[in-house]
């Protein structure tokens, strides 16, 4: 009871912050709600409803917490596409058979949310989606680019519209009308506005968004027309179309073709866009969350799928959860998810006090901001961001593309998802390495038992097909947590999955917790971007470790920096200095790498890759250690937990010590050595009290050097700074 | 201590001629010496002189004292003749040599060894890297999951690590994830999830204790004894951990009786049957609860 009133107190605290967020928001999603319905043929209305309804069921059903649910970018190809190929023609007629469609789709999403397929995102390939973005990008900016300009009647498949655009400006300045060219100007004006409105750092313009200024602009210009008694010179053709009466003009849908094939394509496509918009902006949003809480995202497909349903029957489009409006949400500090119902409530507001106001917005205002939000998709900064990541990537990206704007979203998408999967078999030279492993699970994951890390291995090939079962594990452990991703024995690693991973590394740094990846020292890869597809051919397992491109390397370095050390990432064969050591007389060591060592070059931690058995029964190692030199001798020891590590030695002369007066120290650790008076001796207590008190640690000493570790595996980077810090104090105890 | 220790008495390796065939005798001898018991070699295939003359060779070379070794010649289905023989020579320890990713390994564990596994009536080691010098098996992996099976398992395994003079053993856990009954959507459920799994842990940790002390310390004072709990799936979790800690046996209890649709959705012990980790040790003693 008492959380109860806690939560309805934090509740109505926030609520003056989500109601000023909600209005805001409704600035964009009113003139991006005209818009988007506009480009898709659609009545302008359906994109208000499609508002109105998903803002109120959403906020009320959903599971997210400042996301902002509407019609969405994504999807205007798609209702586009459906009103003109269903209705044969006839475009109100096929706005009909399209509501139907949308309530169809709308049932699909609820059971995608019932049936947990909140993970469908997961499923394609980062640069494919990409690629898909941008088709949808082009798509917009193609047709609106003509509206924009005043050249209404443009009409083809996105590419021509492309290629018309210089022949349309042609004919705008040669022979075109007083109404065009006023609204071609406003048009390119707007466009301006939506350009430079970031570049202008005045805080009262900041106040109202870029598309509300254009909004206010264009009915103020029309005002100046009233005021001076002239006619409007813009026909209404080139003006928004909203019916007087808005409750007695709904449009209902159209069931009756409901069996033929292309309406159930139409529902497919549009059930297909629509989730992966909202699941995809759902968990970007969720980056922004200021209180970095998680989705429920199953909880929202039910909701999305709901409000889709009634806002078909309405009239609307179709309701998602759209990114550019909610980051806008997130930045005017919204809370919770009363914002996005107060969004609907403003929008209802405008609509019904300014009704006529809004009959006088010229639609090539619209258009401008579409064109804006097209090309953003659309940008080729996109492009060039993927081909930074991987030669393959371009291929993946510039094949979902193009086949995309040359057939549809559908075949586009399927054929990124193919060309992916060819590329991955291209590269591994081995489709059995897919095929044989994917359906099995892969991923290993516990808690360690000392220290409490999560450790996490994964097997076989990480990639898009099975991203999913690393996304599981990763969800089931609290972000607070510190995790070690092991990958020393996954082949193969791509790019889909370094971005899924790195979304985790994030969220556990906001939440206190960390991710660290290890073991991608041997993996091959020809970009230097840390999510490049990452790759082990067994034959190139021999090559030298010169990559220096994985994330851990990055952090050694920059640890290094801190510390005013040097790093050197190089493989190092110049081993004798360890191999007096007592644990490496029965191991051979390979090399060591990753070196960081200090201006003296006295103390220096390092990856050793040492080997144990002969032939069949040899096995990699590699383990990080803490070398300190010291400069004087101390008696050969070696301290070692009560069953930790699999080594007792056997050595000649060598004998378990106990120190008297601490029963609790010789019961929990092993300690070894020759020489027993002179190790009792530098045993001091309170040398005894530190090593109780601290984390294990294996400690050896040779006589004149130090050595220690943890695990018989690489360490995280935070575990280094840990041993660092351990050991520098350890070093103190033995001056 | 409530269980009973049963000795390997009799010990029968299903042997092919293939080039690792001497390699895997003197495995073979070896491990019958550690376990004081009777080898008994069985090749199903033709008695050729030539088949005959290698073989002995090979058991001249061969140098464990005080291991008892007899050959057999038998024809017909692999299958069915060492199934029998098990039976008949009242067998405690079926050894097939299964080497990693080899022809012989896809012969025997592909097929042949996946069904012994199944029908023989006895315990079954699948060895996969037999070599002619001593490799110490220091560490071993035995399954703890919650089944009547399991504190024989144990037992066994405390015997094996005894025999073999292992310094560790290690109690694995696998928890399946069905059994924390939330699924994680949002941080609520996954605080659920977590304090769940924490309690589930908890649980599983007192019934391996209750295990670990009804053993006989004769067999527990020399070997450390450690346990890890994983969540995820059966099966699968406990060969892939053996493989991270570079375990020298994997020891788990053997599979229950299996219907069409196991072989279709692999689960438990077909996932470790399909990419072996170790040495594995499959624990069944049902020819000796027949007898009682």
């Amino acid at each position: 009871m008492k959380q109860k009133n806690k939560d309805s107190n934090t509740f109505l605290k926030g609520l003056p912050k989500n109601i000023f967020a909600g209005f805001v928001v409704s600035l964009i999603a009113l003139p991006l709600g005209l818009g988007l319905a506009i480009a898709s043929e659609a009545p302008p209305i359906s994109g208000i409803i499609a508002a109105v309804v998903g803002g109120i069921i959403v906020s009320v059903l959903g599971g997210s917490n400042v996301t902002i649910a509407g019609p969405g970018n994504g999807l205007v190809i798609v209702v586009l596409g459906a009103i003109t190929t269903l209705g044969a023609g006839d475009l109100y007629q096929g706005y009909l058979y399209t509501l139907a469609a949308i309530v169809m789709s709308g049932i699909l999403i609820l059971l995608l949310g019932f049936l947990k397929m909140g993970r469908l995102a997961d499923f394609f390939p980062a640069s494919a989606i990409e690629g898909m973005l941008a088709a949808i990008g082009l798509g917009i900016l193609s047709k609106q680019f003509h509206i924009m300009i005043g050249h209404n009647n443009a009409s083809g498949g996105i590419l021509s519209l492309l290629v018309q655009i210089p022949e349309a400006i042609i004919n705008l300045i040669t022979t075109g009308t007083t109404s065009e060219k006023i609204a071609a100007t406003i048009g390119v004006l707007s466009l301006l506005i939506m350009i430079f409105y970031s570049k202008i750092r005045n805080k009262y313009f900041q106040l109202i968004p870029a598309p509300m200024w254009i909004l206010i602009l264009t009915i103020g210009f029309s005002y100046v027309y009233v005021g001076l008694d002239i006619p409007y010179p813009m026909e209404s053709r080139f003006l928004v179309n909203i019916p007087d009466d808005i409750f007695g003009s709904l449009a209902f849908p159209d069931f009756s073709i409901m069996y033929k094939s292309e309406f159930l394509m139409a529902v497919f496509a549009l059930t297909f866009i629509a989730s992966i918009e909202s699941l995809l902006s759902i968990k970007a949003v969720d980056k922004l969350d200021p209180e970095s809480r998680r989705s429920n995202v199953n909880r929202d497909l039910k909701a999305l799928g709901l409000a889709t349903t009634v806002s078909g029957l309405l009239g609307g489009l179709n309701v998602v959860t759209v990114i550019a409006r909610s980051s806008v949400n997130v930045n005017n500090n919204a809370t919770n998810r009363s914002a996005n119902f107060f969004h609907s409530l403003f929008l209802v507001i405008f609509i019904l006090v300014f009704q006529a106001q809004l009959k006088t917005i010229p639609l090539a205002a619209l258009a401008a901001i579409l064109v804006f939000t097209g090309y953003k998709l659309a940008t080729p900064t996109t492009l060039l961001k993927i081909s930074k990541i991987g030669k393959e990537q371009i291929f993946i990206f510039l094949t979902t593309l193009i086949t995309t704007l040359l057939t549809n979203l559908m075949t586009g998408i399927g054929a990124g998802i193919l060309i992916t999967f060819i590329i991955h078999v291209v590269i591994n030279r081995s489709l059995s390495l897919f095929i044989s492993h994917i359906f099995k699970p892969n991923i290993l994951m516990f808690k360690e038992p000392d220290g409490g890390n999560y450790y996490v291995s994964i097997k076989h090939f990480c990639s898009f097909i099975n991203f999913y079962r690393l996304k599981n594990r990763l969800d089931a452990i609290p972000e607070n947590e510190n995790v070690i991703l092991d990958f020393s024995m996954c082949s193969f690693v791509d790019h889909t999955s370094f971005e899924g991973v790195e979304n985790y590394v994030q969220t556990f740094d906001k939440k206190g917790g960390s991710i660290e990846l290890v073991g991608l020292d041997k993996h091959d890869t020809d970009s230097k971007h840390p999510f490049a597809i990452r790759k082990m051919i067994p034959s190139m397992a021999l090559k030298p470790i010169e990559n220096y491109f994985t994330k851990r390397q990055k952090n050694i370095k920059i640890t290094a920096k801190e510390y005013k050390w040097n790093y050197v990432p190089k493989k190092n064969k110049d081993t004798h200095f360890l191999s007096d050591f007592v644990f490496f007389k029965t191991r051979k060591i390979s090399y060591y790498y990753n070196n960081l060592f200090d201006k003296n070059n006295c103390k220096s931690v390092f990856d050793v890759e040492f080997t144990e058995g002969e032939f069949i029964a040899k096995e990699i190692v590699k383990t990080t250690i803490f070398h300190i030199k010291l400069d004087h001798k101390i008696p050969v020891f070696t301290l070692d937990k009560e069953g930790l590590l699999e080594m007792i030695y056997s050595l000649a002369g060598f004998k378990d010590i106990t120190i008297n007066n601490h029963p609790d120290f010789s019961k929990r650790f092993y300690l070894s050595g020759e020489n027993e008076e002179e190790i009792k001796s530098i045993f001091t207590d309170e040398l005894i009290l530190f090593l109780e008190s601290n984390p294990y640690y294996h400690i050896e000493s040779n006589g004149c050097s130090i050595m220690i570790f943890k695990k018989e595996r690489l360490l995280s980077v935070k575990e280094i700074k840990a041993m660092i810090y351990f050991g520098e104090q350890l070093y103190t105890f033995l001056k | 201590m409530n269980e009973r220790i049963l000795p390997f008495k009799t010990i029968l390796f299903g042997f092919a001629f293939s080039p690792k065939l001497e390699i895997n005798v003197l495995e073979t001898s070896r491990i019958a010496k550690f376990f004081n018991a009777k080898l008994l070699l069985l090749h199903v295939g033709e008695k050729t002189a030539e088949k005959e003359l290698q073989i002995n060779t090979i058991l001249n070379e061969c140098s464990e004292d005080n291991v008892t070794i007899e050959v057999q010649w038998k024809q017909g289905n692999p299958i069915d003749v060492i199934t029998k023989t098990c039976k008949t020579a009242a067998i405690d320890l079926l050894i097939l040599g299964a080497l990693q990713r080899e022809n012989v390994y896809q012969f025997y564990v592909g097929s042949i060894a996946r069904k012994l596994t199944r029908k023989v009536c006895c315990s079954v080691l699948l060895l996969i890297k037999p070599s002619a010098e001593r490799i110490v098996c220091n560490n071993i992996v035995v399954n703890g999951l919650d089944e009547p099976d399991t504190p024989l398992a144990i037992t066994d395994a405390f015997y094996v690590a005894n025999a073999l003079g292992s310094q560790q053993i290690t109690i694995v856990e696998e928890l399946r994830e069905k059994e924390v009954d939330v699924t994680i959507e949002d941080d609520k459920s996954l605080k659920k999830a977590t304090i769940m799994k924490e309690r589930l842990t908890n649980r599983e940790e007192s019934r391996i204790r209750k295990i670990i002390n009804n053993q006989c310390e004769e067999y527990t004072q020399n070997i450390r004894i450690n346990t890890q709990n994983i969540f995820g799936q059966r099966g699968y979790c406990i060969g892939h951990y053996a493989e991270i800690v570079r375990a020298d046996l994997l020891i788990m209890n053997a599979p229950k009786k299996t219907r069409l649709i196991d072989r279709i959705f692999p689960h438990d012990i077909e996932h470790i049957l399909s990419d072996l980790p170790t040495d594995l040790l499959i624990i069944r003693r049902d020819h000796l609860e027949t007898k009682k």
